[in-house]
């Protein structure tokens, strides 16, 4: 079952014919989805790839039926991109692009609020539900399936935790990256609270940063609500104050959003916290034993 | 990206908010000019650094004569100002602003941020004008009154009249904060500010509402619409090698330890940090090669790293998706050979092509240790920058 994307999945790319598009639209269609179609303004009417080509996402998602987009739009038109697939009622959008200003996705934020679509990301590595569908830029082969559910704010940081756990031959059922911006359209209580219903999910690995509340509001909401066991690494306890470490999410200015407090509050919340990020495959084999 | 106060306060008065009058002086002769030219008979001078805390740091001194702005501008001219956000090295100062006197009433604050929470614009506003407002959040925060703007309304006539009844204003004082606001919040959205703060935000003892202090970030990712904002930067406050990092896409932080360290990934790149330290070890940078580097990035960050002195030993983590384990294993041994790294080099590889990555280091004739891991890695390099086993 996992959550978000499965076999029923139907991709079409936002940007497909560029560089990026084109190559991570054939890295996920060998992974095994179903790409269904592309947009690119200009292009309607053409096959790229095998892959018919639209004008607008309203029309490929009339033709193609389309279930889900992951977009590939370079910043100045990503935002644009997105609020075009939020009116196409598009359910699920995945936005892979880095450096969209903050104040189009406060835009993005607003146009999301009472409408159909869900948005993963931006600045993020998409989606894997592993052995069934991948939409995103993660490499495929580091995946297997299996029942630990993955959400991270960070790409490379989450192959890693991916790693250790294929390494323990312990799969993931759905490995979601919901980006390193400060404004996003999916946060973890989101990931949580789908993880919590999937019957695929038997633990969670929760990987977070430094800067903002997003992980110790989903301690809280982890207290309150959830009976599946939740592993927690936070990155950058070494980083110095006042910083911004790549991430602009990653800022750390004050006491309260530092690694240090936040798993604190982590811990005080009953999730088992890896303070060393070689230590999430052992912590997940150790709860899943109990 | 950063600006000065001076700067700041052009761009305030292209959108109606109230501040004093005054202009930039580069030597003390300059801020004589300056201070005859706004005329009146007190005058402040204030030193131009990308720093909070200027005035304790004796970076902001009031002159009575023009004699006294001459003074005091040698003075603070070419001073190494130290606040509490500078750091124990203190910076520069270059330029001076010299503003007009005021006859101040009362003082608050006023800031613009993202509430990240629930992605929205927030005001704020405190009657604890003039302090470190952090302290206020910490110690009184009913102090201080946020309101939430969202994108569909835009700032209204509504929140002027909430904030300004939260300082306790009234009549014409009134009206002027709700015009200084509105004025704010149109300079935070039209330029994508990611701050804006003044503090204080003053009366006057005649009924003014103006910035007596003016600070404004700006998010790096919108500059690309905002050429006057981008024309604006200030060289001379930034890091040379952070600059010259970013030319080539590379993300870079000079920190006080002295194993360097070459990631792909922000989010990487700060665990990797984050397990030295736990071993026992001290990096001596955050560096992200970011996503699609080639040999000649590789290269540059090695260039980069090696131009710290304190560095001992190099950690090389990649964690190969979209970036092939042999190309950057090419370019790790073509920067080692041709920079002839002398430190002790720990290499940890993994992910797409790592097989054949490996082979290229083994095969090198470089004298590179191998790790299998992230903690393995880690406890190498740690090793390597104490001098061996």
């Amino acid at each position: 079952m996992a959550i978000l994307i499965n076999r029923n999945t139907r991709l079409i790319t936002i940007g497909i014919t560029g560089k990026q598009g084109t190559f991570h639209t054939l890295q996920s269609r060998d992974y095994g989805t179903n790409v269904v179609g592309g947009v690119t303004p200009g292009k309607g009417g053409t096959v790229h790839e095998g892959i018919p080509v639209f004008d607008t996402t309203y029309e490929a998602v009339l033709e193609t039926k389309a279930n889900a987009a992951m977009i590939f739009v370079p910043p100045p038109a990503a935002a644009d991109a997105i609020i075009e697939c939020i009116d196409a009622e598009l359910p699920l959008i995945i936005c892979i692009t880095e450096g969209i200003p903050v104040g189009d996705m406060i835009k993005v934020k607003a146009a999301l609020k009472g409408s159909k679509s869900r948005l993963i990301g931006p600045n993020c590595p998409g989606v894997i539900t592993p052995g069934e569908c991948k939409i995103g830029i993660m490499p495929g082969h580091i995946h297997m399936p299996g029942n630990v559910g993955v959400i991270s704010r960070s790409g490379t940081l989450t192959y890693e935790a991916v790693y250790q756990l294929t390494q323990r031959e312990i799969g993931q059922s759905t490995c979601v990256g919901i980006g390193g911006d400060p404004v996003n359209g999916t946060n973890f209580i989101d990931c949580l609270e789908m993880f919590q219903k999937d019957p695929d999910t038997k633990a969670v690995i929760m990987i977070g940063e430094i800067g903002g509340t997003a992980e110790t509001d989903a301690a809280r909401w982890i207290k309150a609500n959830m009976t599946k066991p939740v592993v927690s690494f936070i990155a950058g306890a070494a980083a110095p104050k006042g910083k911004r470490m790549g991430h602009a999410g990653a800022i750390i200015s004050g006491e309260d959003d530092s690694a240090d407090a936040k798993f604190k509050i982590l811990q005080e919340c009953g999730i088992t916290i890896a303070r060393s990020p070689a230590e999430l495959g052992q912590k997940i084999a150790e709860v899943l034993k109990k | 990206m950063n600006v000065h106060e001076y700067q700041a306060k052009d761009l305030m008065r292209e959108f109606n908010i109230a501040v004093l009058k005054g202009g930039v002086a580069n030597t003390p002769a300059e801020a004589v000019e300056v201070a005859k030219k706004l005329g009146g008979n007190i005058w402040v001078v204030k030193a131009q650094i990308h720093a909070g805390g200027r005035g304790k740091g004796g970076g902001v001194k009031l002159a009575r004569s023009l004699d006294e702005v001459e003074k005091l501008s040698k003075e603070i001219l070419g001073m190494q100002l130290v606040t509490h956000q500078t750091g124990p090295e203190g910076k520069k100062v270059l330029k001076v602003l010299v503003e007009q006197g005021c006859d101040i009433d009362h003082e608050y604050y006023c800031g613009i941020v993202l509430d990240r929470s629930v992605g929205k614009i927030c005001m704020m506003v405190s009657t604890e004008g003039g302090m470190e407002i952090e302290k206020v959040a910490h110690e009184t925060p009913e102090k201080i009154v946020k309101c939430h703007i969202d994108a569909a309304t835009g700032f209204t006539a509504a929140h002027g009249r909430k904030l300004g009844y939260a300082l306790g204003l009234k009549g014409e004082t009134l009206k002027k904060a709700m015009a200084f606001f509105d004025g704010l919040y149109k300079l935070y959205v039209s330029k994508d500010c990611s701050i804006a703060e003044i503090n204080p935000l003053v009366t006057t003892k005649q009924g003014e509402v103006l910035a007596l202090d003016g600070k404004l970030n700006f998010d790096d990712n919108a500059l690309f619409r905002h050429p006057e904002i981008e024309a604006m930067r200030d060289i001379t406050e930034e890091s040379a090698q952070e600059l010259e990092a970013g030319k080539y896409g590379l993300s870079y932080i000079s920190l006080d330890g002295n194993i360097g360290c070459l990631v792909n990934g922000a989010g990487l790149a700060m665990a990797t940090l984050d397990i030295l330290k736990l071993h026992g070890g001290s990096p001596a940078n955050f560096l992200d090669v970011g996503g699609g580097a080639t040999k000649e990035t590789v290269q540059k960050a090695f260039t980069i790293i090696l131009q710290d002195p304190n560095v001992k030993a190099i950690l090389v983590n990649i964690f190969g998706g979209i970036m092939k384990c042999d190309i950057i294993a090419n370019g790790v041994v073509d920067a080692a050979k041709e920079l002839g790294v002398k430190v002790p080099l720990v290499v940890r590889l993994e992910g797409t092509n790592v097989s054949v990555g490996k082979k290229i280091l083994a095969e090198s004739g470089l004298k590179i240790t191998p790790a299998n891991d992230l903690a393995d890695a880690a406890k190498k390099a740690v090793e390597a920058a104490k001098g061996g086993k």
